[in-house]
């Protein structure tokens, strides 16, 4: 089982009440409220937090990014895994995900990861996302041609990392004359890839189809259990069975030496007020055309006032009793984390560890208690049941690849 | 005396085209709002008490099918000049309403002499003066953006009402067109403002003296590229004034098309 060390990079030190006030934390949230000396503090904080995630045992870092807004304070992922190429020796570095229809050049973004994945020794695992609502119109990115461009841009990457150039891409969304990046990823066929995702049922097929694992993202075990049977059947469509190394799951956690303390902190996973991405108008996260049709009539009651919002707004109470979050003591989170890996299956383990306002200190124990003793025995436990990472199962890239499937070309270009 | 109104279907460049037709008279093609529009208005009703007058619902919005292909209103202004040839009408006149009026500017900027009449209405299609833009729908819900569009509430509801489940998504699905035709830059073209100095149709142009969505000074910059072009406002009056002061706009329109 990979085990991987997560958290948003909040920017905690913003005036909430301002927040409250404005009545949104994302999108149109003044950045007159954002802070760049306490922002330089958190990031260098963030930074040493990583290694420190390395140092204690994590198999890897995973990353990501958001735009406009206090609750994830990395607006470009290939940065901060630019720097961990650099400063780590031994963790996966993770990004979950590059949002690929915000690029308007899909060659310079897999030229940039061929680089990270060179720096880093071969240790880049890149995970693509289609962004949420806010991210297209934080970056002016038209949300109804979002699946379209994530499709197409991702083929664009695919090429670009096996093909050698120069080549023409003549797309819908992307034209290029030449591509030949000198730069080209170590790792053969080309780095894994990873595919993140919390509802939609298009993502999930076509991961399947790809034979990508899918990351769910705290998503609940019936919901995860529901993910899985799609991506089973999708899977068996295109020939093969899919196992514990086709599929991640990421899960809020923390952990401190006390019950009390670890409960206290966990209360930070709502400290956007419950609402994942912030306070926002619900047609920032659900532009129009960004969402399935299938979901349209919900989505404009929902957005209206109509009806409730479909993902529901627990409590915090509510989702510590779900398994939605899980806070304690090192042998109180080893417990609860074993019965969901009993029940949802996962070759690959995303612990989203702090959030919100942590101090510093509490942050670094949480680290420690958490790479250093959680993570080994669940690794442990893992392996009784058979839950092998693709790596272990050494799985292949991509479905293009695979050994196991009768009639499937292996391209070995 | 009330107006009979077909609905018929039209396949044009590949979808089928749902077109409203209702009157006698010289044909009048009514180009309707972003939003879309309801089946039936008293301004419709108005205009068929003296012309031939063809509304289409916009290619992906109400009742005609999406062009996957389309990406600009120039391209719903070709759709528009190939429906006129299949109707088998000329000297035809234009009434763009909002959005439409943006089409309608295309249509005759790229055929200068096809058409008897020009008029534009709170259009889009031209970016307003330094520092002003138009209304962004993307960011606002969609009871919102149409709202926003009355000088007087009350207009709003007397058409809308309390607003039916299908008719957000019908909102959305406008939306939805708005982004797939005219998301970036949002609302106008840069290159229209040059190619509408050929047009040789008499243009009127009407604003609502409190247009929130489109600046009057957008409708001042068209005024100045069409070539004898007038221009008028309608007072205590907000962008969908052919909703909220049908008499009003009516008359104007009635007065402008007949005029010889």
């Amino acid at each position: 089982m990979h085990m991987m060390y997560f958290t948003e990079q909040p920017m905690s030190a913003y005036d909430a009440k301002a927040g409250l006030d404005f009545g949104a934390t994302a999108l149109t949230f003044s950045n007159s409220y954002f802070d760049p000396n306490e922002g330089s503090r958190l990031y260098n904080e963030y930074l040493e937090e990583y290694i420190m995630a390395e140092d204690y045992g994590a198999d890897g870092i995973m990353l990501n990014e958001h735009h406009n807004a206090p609750f994830c304070m990395q607006a470009r992922t290939n940065m901060f895994a630019s720097i961990l190429a650099a400063v780590t020796k031994r963790v996966k570095i993770v990004i979950l995900g590059n949002p690929l229809p915000l690029t308007e050049n899909p060659v310079q973004l897999a030229e940039e990861l061929a680089m990270i994945d060179m720096i880093s020794k071969g240790r880049l695992v890149s995970g693509f996302v289609r962004g949420g609502g806010q991210e297209q119109l934080a970056n002016g990115v038209n949300p109804a041609f979002n699946r379209e461009r994530f499709m197409e841009a991702h083929d664009l990457v695919q090429k670009t990392w096996t093909q050698p150039g120069p080549f023409r891409w003549e797309g819908t969304h992307y034209q290029q004359r030449v591509v030949n990046p000198w730069a080209i990823p170590m790792q053969k066929p080309y780095p894994r890839v990873w595919i993140p995702g919390v509802l939609s049922k298009e993502t999930v097929v076509w991961t399947a189809q790809q034979r990508y694992p899918y990351i769910a993202l705290n998503t609940s075990i019936e919901a995860t259990k529901q993910i899985h049977e799609t991506y089973d059947k999708a899977a068996a469509e295109v020939g093969y069975t899919a196992g514990p190394e086709n599929f991640g799951y990421l899960i809020r956690v923390h952990v401190q030496d006390t019950e009390e303390k670890a409960l206290e902190n966990a209360r930070q996973f709502m400290w956007m007020q419950g609402e994942f991405t912030g306070l926002a108008n619900p047609v920032w996260a659900n532009p129009a055309g960004y969402f399935s049709p299938s979901g349209r009539r919900a989505f404009v009651e929902f957005s209206t006032g109509r009806a409730k919002n479909p993902r529901g707004n627990p409590t915090f109470e509510q989702q510590v009793a779900d398994t939605m979050i899980i806070a304690g003591t090192p042998d109180q989170v080893i417990e609860r984390l074993k019965y969901l890996v009993r029940e949802t299956r996962p070759g690959i383990m995303g612990i989203w560890a702090n959030d919100g306002n942590v101090s510093k200190e509490d942050r670094r124990r949480c680290i420690q208690l958490l790479c250093g003793e959680v993570m080994p025995a669940i690794k442990e436990y893992g392996a009784t049941l058979g839950l092998n990472d693709p790596w272990e199962a050494n799985a292949p890239v991509h479905l293009r690849y695979s050994t196991d499937i009768a009639g499937q070309k292996v391209a070995a270009e | 005396m009330s107006v009979v109104w077909t609905d018929t279907v039209k396949e044009i460049a590949g979808i089928k085209l749902h077109v409203s037709r209702g009157g006698s008279g010289p044909t009048v093609l009514v180009l309707h709002h972003d939003i879309g529009t309801v089946d039936r208005l008293p301004f419709y009703d108005a205009l068929a008490t003296k012309f031939d007058v063809v509304i289409p619902h916009h290619p992906g919005w109400g009742k005609s099918e999406r062009p996957q292909w389309m990406r600009s209103p120039r391209d719903i202004a070709a759709i528009y000049a190939w429906l006129l040839a299949d109707l088998d009408v000329s000297n035809v006149s234009l009434v763009g309403l909002g959005f439409g009026g943006w089409i309608a500017a295309e249509m005759a900027s790229q055929a200068p002499r096809a058409f008897a009449k020009l008029m534009l209405v709170g259009a889009m299609g031209i970016k307003p003066a330094e520092g002003e833009y138009i209304a962004d729908q993307a960011i606002v819900s969609y009871i919102a953006y149409p709202k926003s569009g009355f000088h007087d509430e009350a207009a709003f509801t007397a058409i809308y009402g309390d607003v039916t489940t299908d008719q957000l998504e019908a909102w959305d699905i406008a939306r939805e067109m708005v982004f797939r035709t005219a998301w970036k830059p949002y609302m106008y073209s840069q290159t229209l403002p040059h190619l509408l100095g050929g047009v040789r149709a008499p243009a009127l142009v009407v604003w609502g003296d409190d247009d929130k969505i489109v600046p009057i000074s957008a409708g001042q910059a068209y005024a100045r590229a069409l070539p004898g072009a007038s221009m008028t406002t309608v007072p205590e009056c907000g962008h969908f004034a052919e909703m909220e002061k049908p008499d009003a706009v009516a008359k104007l329109a009635i007065d402008f098309l007949s005029r010889t």
